[in-house]
């Protein structure tokens, strides 16, 4: 399958340029560049775009892969927003402004556009800010990006001048909440593989923690989420464009949010002491499982829109409902 | 270690069986109440599974020389999904179609192939499992019911205790003890199949916590069985129980149980804007895990199809099938009673109590949740 074969040339590429020493230093303000250029040269950031327009023409289900691993290695730029970002752009005959761009939801006042909190904020260089329905490009060097002052987070208040309208046919909170549902199950798979590492090595009372019948249930309800997370996600980031469907993608962030804290909360309480600790690379991911579950939305939020399409669908059952709009052909 | 799922389709010939499936459920399930469809796979009635057998819809996966139709496990996978999902009264046939047939099918000889599966099409033969004893639960390979080899073929004493539906089948497939000691284990077990009326063999039914009267014991005293009521090999009875779980844990029914409940409870909803408003972050929930799951069952589906046995992954998604399925009346009744002010249609209420009532064993059937997550334990390499 060209999806895997994909996957393992992202995955390569990220064990080569993108390290936790990278992220660390993305979250300590340092310069990352080498990464963002390895990902230009890569040419991976035009895989959505039209093959007629200088891309692969890949569709969501053949980056899924790509999507998941990022959140694996908690890659600290917006790596996914742009590759959609540039698809629906070049396909609404708009060239992408050069270099990283991510995605936020914001509000349009004064001739200037304000998003309170734009996921990787702090690295980017453009925000396709989602007006609801409408939406505007703010280029961050004319704008004031504000960090939140929550240690460690890339996550900014952005604040600049309006420009033209972005006339692309892409539901863009669908498209933010698809990508974190992505990175979500991507962390929490790095999180279960950290924490079953850990705990096979932990011994306790002369044997590995790993012999005890409470730690051992407790890291099966952790594998029964991120198999469910894993499984949305990839219904979030499915079909043959770079258009995410919105139930879909509700779907994808609603359970992956759902999920996000459950997995912290057994990898957290498996490591015990030494989890809390800077030192480790743990903290990296759960971190992110925190901020990520927020980024476009919580689960309610998401829920809630699937249960306002279900109630607004005539008098069809629920399985029906979730048959017809959220299985669409592979 | 556990095998990754990822999203599949049904082939469209076997989606294809739904339109066919659905029209006629909707004539047969026309006038029953959601209450009583809420018994889902529990409620029985044996003239319902003769229709079905009649439109060539009980083991639909058998092989064709045997009166099946030799379709894929997607076939029934839309079958059961269509049937759970009405509420259809499945539980006369339902063992033998899931799990009896396809394990004579598997283990079985020529003869009991040709003699048992046509009568299991018909809806001519109801089975039931024998595993569970009084002082063997979890611990299924401590059973001491007892097949002595007699000179024309075996003789049967002990004890089997939950057996669904035993009062309206004609076979059992038991779990026995042919050589050895309890202390033996997994050694010296072999499944039997145990022809009800056969003298020596008592079934007493017992009444559940709804009132409703399902299960049963089932005592045996020296029942004289043939000799071809062995099925399979003679010991090799874990290793056949083993893989007869893999099917009764990965079907819709480990994620569909409280389905009913839903459907009844949208409606009320939609008749209801100012309810249906405060309910729609607790509805949707319902339906993205239902996706969710539904996705993950097809994924094992597509592995059964492919000749595999994908015993954990099917554990790991009936523990997480079934706290959905109890997850879904404790949110129902805590929105319904948000405003104790606003009437509940009494059908709704009874279906409600009725879920809420049944819903532990959801977690208990099929293997209790704790012995689940042990499974997936081993999966991940953790014993
Ligand atoms: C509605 C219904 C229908 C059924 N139908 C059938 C049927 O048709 N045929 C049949 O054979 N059986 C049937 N059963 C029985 C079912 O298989 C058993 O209930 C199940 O295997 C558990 O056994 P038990 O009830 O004896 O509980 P126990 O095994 O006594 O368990 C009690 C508690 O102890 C826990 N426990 C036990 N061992 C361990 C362990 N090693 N580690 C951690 N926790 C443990 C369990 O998880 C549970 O929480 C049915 C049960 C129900 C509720």
């Amino acid at each position: 399958m060209t999806d895997d074969m994909l996957t393992d040339a992202f995955a390569k590429l990220l064990a080569e340029h993108c390290g936790p020493q990278v992220v660390r230093a993305a979250e300590a303000g340092e310069d990352v560049s080498d990464l963002w250029r390895a990902f230009e040269d890569s040419g991976f950031l035009d895989a959505l775009v039209a093959e007629d327009a200088g891309g692969a023409g890949l569709g969501l289900t053949d980056v899924a892969g790509l999507v998941l691993a990022a959140g694996r290695a908690a890659v600290p730029l917006p790596f996914a927003q742009t590759m959609i970002a540039r698809a629906a752009l070049a396909e609404a005959g708009v060239r992408a402004p050069a270099g990283r761009i991510t995605l936020a939801a914001g509000r349009l006042a004064d001739g200037a556009v304000t998003c309170p909190a734009v996921p990787f904020g702090l690295v980017a260089d453009w925000v396709v800010a989602d007006l609801g329905g409408t939406a505007r490009l703010v280029d961050c060097a004319a704008a004031t990006v504000t960090a939140t002052g929550v240690y460690g987070s890339l996550t900014a208040a952005v604040r600049g001048p309006a420009t033209a309208t972005v006339e692309a046919d892409v539901d863009w909170a669908a498209a933010g909440a698809a990508v974190h549902a992505g990175l979500l199950a991507g962390a929490m798979e790095a999180v279960m593989a950290m924490t079953l590492d850990y705990a096979a090595q932990r011994n306790q009372f002369g044997r590995p923690i790993t012999r005890f019948q409470a730690v051992q249930q407790q890291l099966s309800v952790m594998a029964e989420e991120v198999f469910a997370a894993r499984m949305a996600a990839q219904f979030g980031l499915r079909g043959p464009s770079f258009r995410p469907g919105r139930l879909q993608a509700a779907m994808a962030k609603a359970r992956t949010s759902e999920a996000a804290p459950r997995v912290a909360a057994v990898g957290h309480a498996v490591h015990g002491a030494i989890g809390m600790t800077q030192e480790l690379d743990l903290q990296l991911h759960t971190r992110r499982l925190r901020e990520w579950r927020s980024a476009h939305g919580s689960e309610s939020h998401w829920n809630a829109v699937v249960g306002r399409a279900l109630l607004a669908a005539g008098d069809t059952g629920t399985l029906d409902f979730v048959r017809a709009e959220m299985f669409p052909p592979l | 270690m556990i095998q990754d799922l990822s999203p599949v389709a049904i082939p469209a010939e076997d989606e294809a069986l739904r339109g066919e499936v659905r029209a006629f459920l909707d004539q047969a399930l026309r006038d029953v109440p959601a209450d009583v469809r809420a018994r889902s796979w529990g409620g029985a009635d044996a003239g319902f599974s003769r229709a079905l057998a009649q439109r060539g819809w009980i083991g639909i996966t058998f092989p064709q020389e045997y009166g099946g139709a030799g379709r894929s496990a997607f076939a029934r996978f839309v079958l059961a999904e269509e049937l759970l999902n009405a509420g259809a009264p499945v539980s006369m046939h339902w063992i033998a179609d899931r799990q009896s047939g396809p394990l004579i099918n598997k283990f079985g000889s020529a003869g009991q192939r040709a003699f048992y599966l046509p009568r299991i099409c018909r809806a001519e033969a109801f089975f039931c499992i024998g595993m569970s004893e009084p002082g063997s639960g979890s611990d299924l390979a401590s059973v001491r019911t007892r097949a002595e080899r007699t000179g024309s073929g075996w003789r049967l004493n002990g004890q089997k205790i939950w057996t669904t539906n035993a009062f309206n089948c004609h076979y059992m497939i038991a779990l026995v003890r042919t050589s050895g000691t309890a202390e033996d284990r997994h050694k010296g077990l072999s499944q039997v199949i145990v022809d009800l009326s056969l003298p020596g063999v008592e079934v007493r039914p017992i009444t559940d916590i709804a009132g409703d009267t399902h299960f049963s014991e089932v005592f045996f005293t020296d029942v004289e069985l043939a000799a071809d009521a062995l099925i399979g090999d003679e010991g090799a009875g874990w290793q056949q129980v083993t893989s007869e779980l893999a099917f009764e844990r990965s079907g819709p029914e480990r994620i569909l149980s409280s389905i009913v409940l839903v459907d009844s409870w949208l409606d009320f909803l939609r008749a209801d804007p100012a309810a249906a408003a405060a309910a729609a972050p607790a509805l949707g929930r319902l339906a993205t895990h239902l996706a969710t799951l539904r996705a993950m069952s097809m994924a094992i589906t597509e592995k059964l199809t492919r000749g595999e046995s994908p015993v954990v992954e099917a554990a790991l998604v009936k523990d997480l099938g079934t706290t959905f399925e109890q997850e879904i009346p404790v949110l129902i009744a805590d929105a319904l009673g948000a405003d104790p002010d606003r009437p509940v249609p009494e059908v709704l209420w009874r279906t409600l109590a009725f879920v809420s009532q049944v819903s532990p064993s959801f977690s208990l059937r099929g293997g209790t949740r704790e012995i689940l997550r042990g499974m997936i334990a081993r999966g991940l390499g953790l014993r």
